[in-house]
């Protein structure tokens, strides 16, 4: 099986400042589920702003392929309607800007780079009720305004709702499960199982090995100061619940 | 799920998008210029000019009694120079006031317009072909000093209303226009008005009689076409006891490297139970990227609500023009009465806008409603200035305001400048000021979900908006909606 993404030696920081990343190496198939723990501040928000295309960075060494072509090389938009789905760790809020219209928008413009047909209000609407029916969640978000007033949870459950409507090719998702309750935990894994499909890959960035008893990975790896430090499969993730971070180090 | 459906129709219309991404690329899509036979007044103005434009249109003498005097009047007036508006001096005498298309002689039916002019309102959008036409909206199509054309006049008629060029209200219906001429906006009431009263060349004219409800919009499509010429047209609309009416204008000018001047005068009269809903979209030639060329709107609009419980509300979308100096304004005189003003005024580039309202509250129990919403991009200045003035009598009047700004960048400006006065205790007035600035968080979610540049920033000043946006008949959403987006083209990255 071919990767649906190489990482090789990625460097990167923000610009003007100290490297983050300092060399990052992964490779991921389709239908695999890679997990990424570390301490705070190791730089795992950063690879997915970098992957996701964020503006702000300089990546100053290394190499991203993504269905073998050069991601790097992509505007974020571009790489967003090829597959590659974000969800973030602290949505952003758009005043006046109606859920609904918003994720119509998203879908439509993803299919026109497609070359498949856009969605009309009605189809869009029979989408929309079938991925509820599968995340079982409920539609009370759907009518406000883009994350706008939504509690933490809620904007999760958002971002994993956005995600079942684009069906990207590659997730990722950043502590997706931070600040949920335990009910709100369940609804967002199972969600996230319900999308696992042999065509798509997640990397799932967690601190808790609890969401990885809901989301069981392929791989586990860690990323401490800039690098992979280790790696390892699902009964990883239990192992360093038990013995943390630190006597890992960060020299690769 | 009915429901889900409809809420996505009330906040953006389907497709809209789509069509903000066809909408830009392409700047200012009107800046054409249609080659047609002008007879012109030759540039330059004193009371020759007055007499000359009164004679080419027939008029009689009261109404030329009446263009002098307010001519003498302008003469002693200074332009103000209280807003916030950088503008070199502007000489009068260097503008055309007298501009029409030859061989017409006002309105006439459709397959006599000059088949040119029926092609350039095709290509600006407004088709006038009675087949063509619009569904369910009457234009009076105005091409630089002269009404041209009027679609559904028979069809409104048969109820009585009246919808026709200014010109042929003054010939058929002179009662209604003497009395009404200049009631709510007087002559000397500042320079521009005074001079719009001099020179005034057409406009339209509705009378929307006691009890009718008038069954579709009626607009007025401005067009500029002639170099050097101003255009000063004149709309009175009246809606007597119990009367309702929907009423649109939109305004393009062809691209020119001089400015141009446009001084308009509005006024409406709502008497007794009476509504009216006045909405502009305003997208004259805002002149290019370096402040070269565009037109100077300076335009008084001022409605009454003269009987109880009488109701005036004005929208606007103000996104062209080099300067834009414009106060829609309502005077709450009937006891109950209702007045309200939703903005949006966008500055991109070196363009100007000081724009806003007065709400002068004299009747009892009059309630009114502001909402702006202010958008200034590249080096962009844009002020609201509003008044909100409470009278002695109007015990339990009511004020909201809310005035939004939003910069894109660096090198625009904002400013605010609220006037309050209240003379009656029982009054309650609010006034909320927010000023934001897109944030690079935002665009980027929007960008991370698939959405171009154009259509994130797009996305985000609908959002913005969508309080005005939402108060414009259904027809001009879609249109406001794309021309935001041209408007604020290459305003990032
Ligand atoms: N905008 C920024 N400006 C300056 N430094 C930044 C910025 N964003 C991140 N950093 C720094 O980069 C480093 C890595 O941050 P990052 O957010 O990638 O960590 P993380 O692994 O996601 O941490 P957490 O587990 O707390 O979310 C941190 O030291 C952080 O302070
Ligand atoms: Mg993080």
């Amino acid at each position: 099986m071919t990767n649906l993404l190489e990482i090789r030696d990625l460097r990167a920081r923000i610009v003007g400042g100290r490297d983050i990343l300092k060399g990052i190496d992964l490779d991921v198939a389709p239908g695999e589920v890679h997990a990424i723990m570390g301490p705070n501040g190791a730089g795992k928000s950063t690879l997915s702003s970098v992957l996701a295309g964020k503006p702000g960075y300089e990546v100053t060494g290394g190499s991203i392929l993504y269905q073998g072509r050069d991601l790097l090389a992509l505007p974020a938009d571009e790489r967003a309607r090829e597959g590659v789905f974000l969800a973030f760790q602290y949505p952003v809020e758009i005043p006046g800007v109606n859920n609904m219209y918003f994720l119509r928008a998203a879908l439509n413009a993803g299919r026109r780079q497609r070359g498949v047909p856009e969605l009309d209000a009605a189809q869009f609407l029979k989408a929309v009720r079938d991925k509820l029916k599968l995340l079982d969640i409920s539609d009370d978000l759907l009518r406000r305004a883009v994350n706008v007033g939504f509690s933490g949870g809620e904007k999760k459950r958002n971002e994993i709702f956005q995600m079942a409507m684009l069906e990207p090719k590659l997730a990722i998702l950043d502590e997706t499960d931070s600040g949920l309750d335990i009910d709100a935990l369940r609804v967002v894994s199972d969600g996230v199982n319900r999308l696992r499909d042999p065509n798509r890959a997640i990397v799932l960035i967690t601190h808790y090995q609890r969401l990885l008893d809901y989301i069981v990975p392929d791989h586990v790896h860690v990323l401490s100061d800039g690098r992979i430090v280790a790696s390892g499969d699902k009964t990883f993730a239990a192992e360093l619940e038990r013995t943390g971070y630190a006597h890992l180090g960060s020299a690769a | 799920m009915s429901d889900l459906a409809m809420t996505e129709r009330a906040d953006a219309p389907p497709d809209t998008l789509d069509g903000l991404i066809k909408g830009t690329g392409d700047g200012y899509k009107y800046g054409f210029v249609t080659d047609i036979e002008a007879d012109e007044a030759p540039p330059g103005l004193d009371e020759g000019t007055v007499r000359f434009i009164s004679a080419k249109k027939g008029e009689p003498a009261w109404l030329l009694e009446w263009r002098l005097k307010a001519f003498h009047r302008w003469q002693r007036m200074a332009p103000p120079d209280w807003a916030k508006l950088n503008i070199a001096p502007i000489d009068y005498q260097a503008s055309t006031y007298y501009s029409a298309p030859k061989a017409n002689s006002g309105p006439k039916s459709l397959d006599e317009v000059d088949p040119e002019l029926l092609k350039t309102y095709e290509k600006l959008g407004i088709p006038l072909g009675e087949r063509a036409a619009l569904a369910g909206v009457a234009v009076d199509a105005v091409f630089d000093s002269v009404s041209v054309a009027t679609t559904y006049k028979d069809k409104l008629a048969d109820l009585g209303i009246i919808f026709c060029s200014f010109g042929e209200a003054v010939r058929e219906h002179p009662d209604l226009v003497r009395r009404y001429l200049g009631s709510v906006v007087p002559q000397g009431d500042n320079f521009f008005a005074a001079l719009n009263s001099a020179v005034f060349s057409d406009g339209s004219f509705v009378y929307v009689p006691p009890g009718v409800r008038c069954p579709m919009e009626l607009s007025t499509y401005f067009r500029i076409n002639a170099a050097k010429s101003g255009q000063f047209e004149r709309t009175l609309l009246i809606a007597d006891k119990g009367a309702y009416v929907s009423y649109l204008e939109g305004c393009t000018a062809p691209q020119r490297d001089e400015n141009q001047l446009h001084a308009a005068v509005v006024e409406l009269v709502a008497l007794e139970d009476a509504e009216i809903k006045y909405a502009t979209v305003q997208n004259w030639y805002p002149g290019d990227e370096n402040g070269k060329g565009g037109i100077y709107n300076f335009v008084t609009k001022r409605g009454a609500c003269r009987g109880d419980r009488a109701k005036i509300s004005w929208a606007q979308v103000e996104t062209g023009s080099a300067i834009t100096w414009k106060y829609p304004s309502c005077l709450l005189e009937g006891d109950g009465s209702v007045g309200a003003f939703y903005s949006v005024a966008i500055t991109n580039n070196l363009q100007q806008a000081d724009t806003g309202t007065k709400m002068i509250h004299i009747g009892r129990d009059t309630s009114s409603t502001i909402i702006s919403k202010g958008i200034s991009a590249g080096r962009g200045q844009n002020t609201y200035r509003g008044q909100v003035k409470v009278m002695p009598r109007a015990e339990g009047a009511r004020n909201y305001t809310q005035c939004d700004s939003l910069l894109i960048g660096k090198k625009c400006g904002a400013h605010t400048v609220p006037y309050i006065e209240v003379r009656h205790p029982s009054a309650k007035v609010e006034h909320e000021a927010t000023t934001s600035k897109i944030s690079e968080d935002q665009m980027f979610y929007c960008q991370q979900r698939g959405l171009t540049q154009e259509d994130a920033l797009s996305l985000i000043v609908n959002g913005f908006c969508k309080e005005v946006l939402k108060e414009l008949p259904m027809e001009f959403a879609v249109e406001a909606q794309k021309l935001l987006a041209v408007s604020l083209e290459g305003s990032v990255g």
